[in-house]
C-alpha cells in the first residue's frame, strides 16, 4: 500500500513557487530521501505532508487520506522533526512531553520511556532553555516519535548531535527498534545534506532544485555526479 | 538497555489494549491540557499577570495625583476603573500566544488529533483567570487610591459585572491575539484590533458599575447593562468559535 502519493504537488508563497510539480509514490515502511540545496523546497514539502501547509495544486494522499480535505484523519499519525524543536523553552523536557502525550492521547508513561530512550532522563526536569542544542534535538526526537507515528517527517534529524547522540536516535527514527511496532519500520521522509550517510537507508531519492524535482530514482541509480549537479 | 541503545521499551499497557492506536483526547480533556500548560508557563515566567497588575496600580497612582481630589465616584469612577482594566488586559492579550509563536507551539498543537476550538477555549480561560487575578489586585488598589465611597456596598454586584466583562475581553482578546501574533507588527496590531471591538464591554461595564460606585449607594445596576454584556459574550463566543479554525490553518 502506498503511504505517500503525490501527483503534481505545487505550493507557492505569493508569486514564488516553493514546490512545483512534485510527483512520486512511496510504499508503507519505505524511506524517501530528499536532497537539495538550501531553499530547494525540502522544508515546504515536509510541512505540506505534515498538513501544516495546504497544497495549491496537484493531488496529495498521505496514509490513504487526501490532503487538505481529509487532513484531520491523518493528524496524530504523523511525526514531524523540523528545524524547530516544537518545545516550550520555559518548560522541562518531561513537562513538554507530558503535554504532547496528552494531546495525542498517549499514556504519560510513554513520555518517560522515550525520554529514557534518547538518554535525557537525567536532565528531564531542567528547563529546555538551559539544555545544549544537541540535548534539545534529542528531546525533539522523543517528541516526534512519542505517539508512535506511522509517517515520520525528518528535517536533518542528526543536526547538532554528536556521534553518540546520532547513534542513540537512529533506532527511534527507523521505528524498527520499537517493540510496540512489531519490528515494522516507519514510513519516513528524510531531508538531508549528508547523502553519503543516508543513501544506504533510502528506498527512493528525490532531488529538489528551485522547488522543482531534478532527480527521482532509487538510491542504486543515484551517483555522485547526479548529487553534485543538484548542489551546483 | 533502552537508554544505551535507543531502543524503546514496550508502550504502556493502557495503549496496548486499544485496537487501533492512541485514542485522541476529547474537547474538555484538550482544554484542560492546554490550560494546565498555560498556567504552568505563566507561573514559571510571570510574564503576564504581574505586569498587568503593576500597570493597573500604576495608572491608579497617576490618576490619584493627576486629579488632585479626595476621590471619584459614579460615572467617573466606573470609567476610570474599566478603561484602566481594559488597558491592563491588552498587556495580557499581547502576550497570550507569544510562547506558542516563538517556540513552535502552534505547529505542535496542529499536529495533534485535537479540536482547534479547544485551543481557543483554553486560551480564553487562561486569559479570564489572568483578568480575575488582575482585578483581585487592581480593584482594592482602585478603592484605596481613587474611590470616594466605600467599596463594601458594591461588592455583591461589582464582581459579577466585572466577570461578565472579563468573559467578553477574554474571548475577543484571544481571537485578536491569535490573529496579531502571526504578524510582525503584533504589538501594534493587537491593541488596534482589540480596542474598537472591546468598546462595548467598556460602555456596558461602566454603565452597569456606575450606580454601584456612588456615595449614596441605593440600588443595583439597571438590568439592561448586565444583559447587554451577557449578549456580547454570547455573540463573540459564537463568532470566535466559528472563525478560530481559519486563523490557525494555513
Amino acid at each position: 500500500m502506498a503511504a505517500l502519493e503525490l501527483d503534481g504537488l505545487t505550493r507557492r508563497y505569493g508569486e514564488r513557487v516553493a514546490l512545483g510539480e512534485v510527483s512520486l509514490s512511496l510504499d508503507t515502511g519505505q524511506t524517501l530521501l530528499v536532497l537539495g540545496p538550501n531553499g530547494a523546497g525540502k522544508t515546504t514539502l515536509l510541512r505540506v505532508l505534515a498538513t501544516l501547509l495546504r497544497p495549491h495544486a496537484g493531488a496529495v494522499r498521505v496514509l490513504g487520506s487526501s490532503l487538505p480535505a481529509d487532513a484531520w484523519q491523518v493528524r496524530g499519525q504523523i511525526g514531524l522533526l523540523g528545524h524547530e524543536p516544537l518545545l516550550y523553552r520555559e518548560l522541562t523536557p518531561a513537562e513538554n512531553l507530558r503535554y504532547h502525550a496528552r494531546l495525542h492521547g498517549v499514556g504519560e508513561q510513554r513520555a518517560q520511556e522515550v525520554l529514557d530512550a534518547v538518554g535525557m532522563t537525567r536532565r528531564a526536569r531542567e528547563p529546555v532553555r538551559t539544555l545544549s542544542r544537541g540535548m534539545v534535538q534529542r528531546v525533539a526526537v522523543a517528541r516526534a516519535v512519542l505517539h508512535d507515528p506511522e509517517l515520520l517527517l525528518l528535517d536533518e534529524p542528526r543536526a547538532n548531535l554528536d556521534p553518540a547522540g546520532a547513534e542513540l536516535i537512529e533506532p527511534l527514527i527507523q521505528g524498527a527498534g520499537d517493540p510496540a511496532r512489531g519490528g515494522r519500520p516507519r514510513t519516513r521522509v528524510l531531508c538531508s545534506h549528508d547523502p553519503a550517510a543516508d543513501l544506504a537507508g533510502a528506498d527512493l531519492v528525490l532531488g529538489l532544485r528551485g522547488g522543482r524535482p531534478a532527480l527521482l530514482a532509487p538510491p542504486g541509480e543515484v551517483d555522485g555526479r547526479a548529487i553534485a549537479e543538484l548542489y551546483r | 538497555m533502552s537508554a544505551a541503545t535507543g531502543h524503546l521499551p514496550r508502550v504502556a499497557d493502557e495503549r496496548d489494549d486499544r485496537p487501533a492506536g492512541p485514542r485522541p483526547p476529547g474537547f474538555v480533556a484538550t482544554v484542560a491540557t492546554v490550560l494546565r500548560k498555560e498556567l504552568l508557563l505563566e507561573l514559571r515566567t510571570l510574564e503576564s499577570v504581574p505586569g498587568m497588575a503593576l500597570f493597573a496600580v500604576t495608572v491608579f497612582v497617576v490618576f490619584h495625583f493627576a486629579l488632585n481630589r479626595n476621590g471619584v465616584n459614579g460615572d467617573e469612577a466606573a470609567g476610570i476603573l474599566w478603561v484602566t482594566l481594559l488597558l491592563a488586559a491588552l498587556l495580557g492579550i499581547n502576550r497570550l500566544f507569544v510562547a506558542d509563536a516563538e517556540d513552535g507551539g502552534f505547529d505542535g498543537y496542529l499536529l495533534a488529533p485535537v479540536s482547534r476550538g479547544a485551543l481557543l477555549f483554553a486560551k480564553a480561560l487562561a486569559l479570564l483567570l489572568y483578568l480575575v487575578v488582575l482585578e483581585l489586585v487592581a480593584v482594592p488598589a482602585f478603592a484605596l487610591l481613587l474611590l470616594e465611597p466605600s467599596l463594601g456596598p458594591a461588592l455583591p454586584d461589582l464582581p459579577l459585572i466585572l466577570l461578565l466583562g472579563d468573559v467578553g475581553v477574554a474571548l475577543v482578546g484571544t481571537l485578536v491575539a491569535a490573529l496579531a501574533v502571526q504578524t510582525r507588527a503584533r504589538d501594534l496590531l493587537g491593541p488596534l484590533l482589540a480596542l474598537p471591538l472591546l468598546v462595548p464591554v467598556v460602555i456596558g461595564g461602566a454603565r452597569a458599575s456606575a450606580p454601584l460606585l456612588v456615595l449614596a449607594h441605593a440600588s443595583g445596576p439597571q438590568p439592561r447593562w448586565p444583559i447587554a454584556l451577557g449578549l456580547y459574550d454570547l455573540l463573540f463566543g459564537l463568532i470566535a468559535y466559528a472563525v478560530f479554525d481559519f486563523l490557525l490553518e494555513d
